[in-house]
């Protein structure tokens, strides 16, 4: 499956990659009673958050982040991961995401595919806001001349 | 340990899902978010195939009177919106724009590019203990 007007799109693997990831947030929700947002789980992990999940489930559910990407780096030869070019730039990202979810209460997980799917008022209007505020974003780094 | 084990085991689908479906690579999200670039529609078909099995995950948890595996639900409200999650969601999309990264992806990356995903996670972590400092 690939889509004529966007070269570079990855619909079939988007949503099979999607499919894991909406499962792995069933996982939670169903046998765990919980939301696998990945900003409170983090927070809660280190040990920033003083609620929610468990911390030994939040730290479980973090280490088994980066372990799934590395069977599937293994599985398939590899997996593309392209930064920004500067540090600088990679920490200030950083810091406006850190602070961001947690005044905000989630992130992309959370709010975006637990939030959204619950028709939670609360996350679609937070997705749509952190949407339009990425595409501002990149849209003023582009005519800036920083992409 | 039944807990434990199936949180690492969703962490690890999770993780699996980031880099199968191409999120883990930061320029391809921000691509997403690149509408007057070359835009890559990947990430709205990964939210698609998230949120589908979630839609029905939902309707199943009204039913349940517990937790599979533990005994309550523990979820957040959905109603109320307030300035937090407004102006915490604007810095979150500034913050996500800048470096085509999110938390999922971050953490997952680790194991990818661990030098630059580090860097990023080591400054998301501080900002969160910025917001709880400055929280109280």
């Amino acid at each position: 499956m690939t889509l004529a007007a966007y070269p570079h799109a990855m619909p079939l693997s988007g949503l099979v990659g999607g499919l894991l990831i909406g499962l792995s947030a069933t996982i939670m929700l169903l046998a765990l009673g919980r939301i696998a947002g990945v900003s409170g789980l983090t927070a809660r992990a280190v040990g920033i958050a003083d609620t929610g999940a468990p911390r030994g489930v939040a730290i479980a559910f973090i280490i088994g982040l980066p372990l799934g990407a590395f069977f599937v780096a293994q599985a398939i030869g590899g997996v593309v991961a392209q930064f920004p070019p500067s540090a600088s730039r990679l920490a200030v990202a950083g810091l406006l995401v850190g602070y961001g979810t947690r005044l905000g209460s989630g992130c992309t997980s959370g709010h975006g595919v637990c939030g959204m799917s619950r028709l939670s008022r609360r996350s679609i209007a937070a997705t749509a806001i952190f949407m339009s505020a990425g595409f501002a974003t990149v849209a003023l780094m582009r005519a800036g001349g920083w992409l | 340990m039944t807990r434990l084990a199936i949180a690492l085991f969703a962490g690890l689908l999770f993780g699996a899902g980031l880099a199968f479906s191409g999120m883990s690579d930061p320029a391809r999200v921000q691509a997403f978010l690149d509408l007057f670039g070359s835009w890559d529609p990947t990430l709205a078909f990964v939210m698609a195939g998230a949120m589908a099995p979630m839609a029905l995950a939902w309707l199943l948890q009204q039913r349940l009177p517990k937790p599979l595996a533990c005994d309550t639900f523990d979820l957040p409200g959905t109603t109320l919106l307030d300035r937090r999650l407004v102006v915490g969601a604007i810095l979150f999309g500034v913050g996500w724009g800048i470096g085509g990264l999110c938390p999922g992806p971050a953490v997952a990356d680790l194991a990818v590019a661990p030098l630059a995903a580090g860097t990023f996670v080591i400054a998301m972590l501080i900002g969160m203990g910025a917001h709880r400092i400055t929280a109280k």
